[in-house]
C-alpha cells in the first residue's frame, strides 16, 4: 500500500517536474515578452527625440510618418553647437554642476565622518535632522529664498538674483542632506578596528578621514558624486525662478525658454537641445551604472 | 555650601588637562567643527527659509503690512485653490500607485530572467530616471503636440480618432500622470529588484514544495518580505510627486484653465509670475502637512529597518 502511493507520488512528481520545466520556459518567454513591451514604453520618448533631432523643419511639418526619418540631417546639431547662447547654457550648467559637486562632497564627507564616527553632543539628533531636511522639497523653499535673497541685496548690495552663481548657493540644499545621509551609511559600515589602529599609530582625525575612510568608502563617494551631479544638472525650478537673463541661464531652462519663442516651436532644435542636455547624465550612467544604482538604493536601505 | 561644592567639582575637572576627559572634549570639538559647514547650510538655507515662509504668508502683496491669516481666507474662497488641492492629491496618489504597481511587476520580470541578462535589461529600463525630467517632458510635449502628435498619427492609422492630449482637461490630467509614471517607475523597479534579491531562495523552494502557485509565492512570500522597502519607496515617492514641478510646468503649465495645476506650479505662477510672494508662499505651505506625515512614517520605517539589520 505504502509502496503504491509512493509510486503514484513518484510518477506524479516526475510528470509535474516535466510540466514545471515547461511552465518555467513559458514563464521565461512571457517575461521577455513583457520586458520588451516595457522597454518600448520606457525608451520611446528618448528615441523619438533622436528621430526628430535628425529631421529638417520641412520634414517635421510634412504629413509623413513621424516615426521615420526620410532625409536625415545633422543640421540641428550644427546649428545648436555653433550658437553662442546654447554654448553659454552648456558652460553655465557644467560650471555650476562641477562646483556644486565639489562643495557638496567636502561638506558632506566631513559632516558624515563626524556624525558617523566621532559623535558630539546632539550629533544623533543632527543625523536625523539631516535626513528630514533631505525630505524638504525645493518647491517649498524657493519663494522664501527668493525674498531672503532680495532682502540680502537691500542690505549688502550684493545681487544674488539673476546671476548663474546663485545656483551654487542654492543647489546644496538639495544635494548636501542626501549625500551626508548616504555617506553616514557608508562610513558606519567601515569596521571600527581600522580607525582605532590608525589612532593608536598616532594619526589625527583628519588623517584618519583622508587616509582610511575616504579610500575605503570610495565606491560610496563616487555614488554620492554621481547623484550630486545628476541633481545639479537636472534642476529646473531654482534656475527658472532665480535667473532670467539669457547669458545667466543653465541648460534645462535655456532650452525651454529660448528655443520656444511664443507659439513658434522649432521642434527639431528643441529635441536636439533636449538630447544634448540629457547626454552628460546618460554618458555617466552608461559608464558607471553600478555606482549609480548603488547610490539610488542606498538612500532607503542604509543608515 | 552647595556653591562651594559645585565650584570645587568644577575646579577639580578643570585641573585635569590630560586624560580621557580632555581627550574626549577635544574630540568633540573637532567633530563639531567638521559638521559645522553642514549645520550652517541646513540652518541658513533650509530651516530659516522654512520658518520665513510662515512669516511671509502673513503679509500682504507688497509685503508691508501684516494681514494675519488673510492670505489663507482669500485662498479658501477661491475655486481654483480647491481645484489645485484636488488635482495635487489626485496626481500624487494615482501616480504613486501606478508607479508602485508597474515597478513591482517589472522588477519581477527582470528577476525572472537568467542572471547574466538582467544587467542589460535593468540598464535600459532605468533610462527614464536618468534623463533630466525637464528634458524628457519636452519629448512628451512633442509627442502630445495638437497638430503633429506622433501618437495620433498611429491612432488614425489604425482607424481610431486622434486624442486632444493636452487640450482637454481630463486628457491633460491623464497626460501629466502618465509622464510622471514614466519618469518614476524605473526608480520603484530598482528598489523592488534590490528587495527581491534579498528574499532568501529557500523560502521560494519551501513554498514550491508546499505546492504554491506563482501568485501565492508573490503574495505570501515576496510581498511580506519586501513590505518595508515597498513602504519606504512609496512614501519617498509620495513626497517627491506631491511636490512635483517640472512635469506639470512644461507639459501643461497648469492649463487648460488651471485644471492641471498642482501646489508647486500654482505657487510659482502666483508668487514669481504674479509677483505676490506672500500668496505663493501660502499656497506652497499647504504641501507641508502631507510631507510631515510622510516623513514621520519614513523615519519610523527606516529606524525599524536599522534595528532589524
Amino acid at each position: 500500500m505504502t509502496t503504491a502511493t509512493a509510486q503514484i507520488g513518484g510518477a506524479g512528481g516526475a510528470v509535474r517536474y516535466g510540466s514545471m520545466a515547461r511552465a518555467n520556459k513559458r514563464a521565461l518567454r512571457w517575461s521577455y515578452f513583457f520586458l520588451t513591451l516595457f522597454v518600448i514604453f520606457f525608451l520611446m520618448p528618448p528615441i523619438y527625440m533622436f528621430i526628430t533631432s535628425l529631421k529638417t523643419s520641412a520634414e517635421i511639418g510634412a504629413v509623413t510618418n513621424p516615426w521615420w526619418v526620410y532625409n536625415p540631417t545633422l543640421e540641428n546639431y550644427t546649428t545648436l553647437l555653433t550658437q553662442k547662447s546654447f554654448l553659454t547654457f552648456f558652460k553655465n550648467s557644467a560650471i555650476v554642476s562641477v562646483l556644486v559637486v565639489s562643495v557638496t562632497m567636502v561638506v558632506s564627507v566631513l559632516a558624515a565622518f563626524s556624525l558617523a564616527r566621532m559623535r558630539f553632543w546632539g550629533s544623533a539628533t543632527l543625523a536625523t535632522g539631516v535626513f528630514l531636511t533631505y525630505l524638504v522639497p525645493e518647491t517649498l523653499l524657493f519663494i522664501p529664498l527668493f525674498k531672503i535673497f532680495a532682502t540680502f541685496h537691500d542690505y549688502t548690495g550684493i545681487a544674488l538674483i539673476n546671476h548663474w552663481w546663485v545656483l551654487i548657493v542654492l543647489y546644496p540644499t538639495l544635494t548636501v542632506p542626501f549625500c551626508t545621509w548616504i555617506m553616514i551609511g557608508y562610513f558606519s559600515s567601515i569596521p571600527k578596528e581600522l580607525d582605532e589602529a590608525a589612532l593608536i599609530d598616532g594619526a589625527s582625525y583628519f588623517q584618519i578621514l583622508t587616509k582610511v575612510f575616504i579610500p575605503v568608502a570610495l565606491p560610496g563617494i563616487i555614488a554620492a558624486m554621481i547623484f550630486c551631479f545628476t541633481v545639479s544638472w537636472a534642476q529646473f525650478l531654482y534656475p527658472l525662478a532665480f535667473t532670467t537673463s539669457e547669458d545667466q541661464l543653465v541648460l534645462p531652462v535655456g532650452i525651454v525658454t529660448t528655443l520656444i519663442k511664443g507659439d513658434v516651436y522649432n521642434w527639431g532644435q528643441i529635441m536636439t537641445g533636449a538630447l544634448l542636455g540629457a547626454a552628460p547624465p546618460l554618458i555617466i550612467y552608461a559608464f558607471l551604472m553600478d555606482y549609480y544604482i548603488a547610490g539610488l538604493t542606498a538612500g532607503a536601505t542604509k543608515g | 555650601m552647595a556653591d562651594a561644592v559645585a565650584s570645587d567639582v568644577r575646579v577639580s575637572t578643570a585641573r585635569r588637562p590630560t586624560g580621557a576627559r580632555a581627550f574626549l572634549r577635544r574630540k568633540e570639538m573637532i567633530a563639531f567643527f567638521f559638521a559645522l559647514p553642514l549645520i550652517l547650510i541646513v540652518l541658513t538655507l533650509v530651516i530659516y527659509p522654512a520658518f520665513y515662509a510662515l512669516h511671509l504668508a502673513t503679509l500682504n502683496k507688497s509685503m508691508q503690512h501684516f494681514v494675519g491669516l488673510g492670505n489663507f481666507t482669500f485662498l479658501f474662497k477661491r475655486n481654483t485653490f480647491w481645484m489645485v488641492v484636488e488635482q495635487s492629491v489626485l496626481f500624487a496618489v494615482t501616480a504613486v500607485m501606478f508607479k508602485a504597481v508597474i515597478g513591482f511587476i517589472v522588477a519581477h520580470f527582470v528577476h525572472n530572467i537568467p542572471q547574466k541578462g538582467q544587467r542589460k535589461w535593468r540598464g535600459m529600463l532605468l533610462i527614464p530616471w536618468v534623463i533630466p525630467p525637464a528634458m524628457s517632458t519636452l519629448a512628451w510635449l512633442w509627442l502630445f503636440d495638437p497638430s503633429y502628435s506622433a501618437f495620433n498619427w498611429v491612432l488614425t492609422h489604425i482607424g481610431l480618432d486622434g486624442i486632444p492630449w493636452l487640450g482637454n482637461p481630463y486628457w491633460a490630467r491623464f497626460g501629466v500622470i502618465l509622464v510622471n509614471v514614466w519618469v518614476g517607475s524605473p526608480f520603484f523597479m530598482i528598489m523592488y529588484l534590490a528587495a527581491l534579491k534579498s528574499v532568501p531562495e529557500q523560502l521560494h523552494e519551501a513554498a514550491a514544495i508546499d505546492g504554491a502557485s506563482w501568485f501565492q509565492k508573490i503574495w505570501y512570500v515576496n510581498l511580506p518580505m519586501m513590505r518595508n522597502i515597498i513602504q519606504i519607496t512609496a512614501l519617498f515617492s509620495l513626497i517627491v510627486t506631491f511636490a512635483n514641478f517640472d512635469i506639470v510646468k512644461i507639459l501643461t503649465n497648469g492649463g487648460p484653465v488651471d485644471q492641471t495645476h498642482v501646489f508647486a506650479t500654482w505657487s510659482f505662477t502666483l508668487g514669481i509670475w504674479g509677483n505676490d510672494l506672500p500668496l505663493g508662499a501660502s499656497v506652497s505651505l499647504f504641501m507641508f502637512p502631507i510631507l510631515a506625515i510622510a516623513a514621520t512614517l519614513i523615519l519610523r520605517n527606516v529606524r525599524k529597518r536599522g534595528n532589524e539589520a
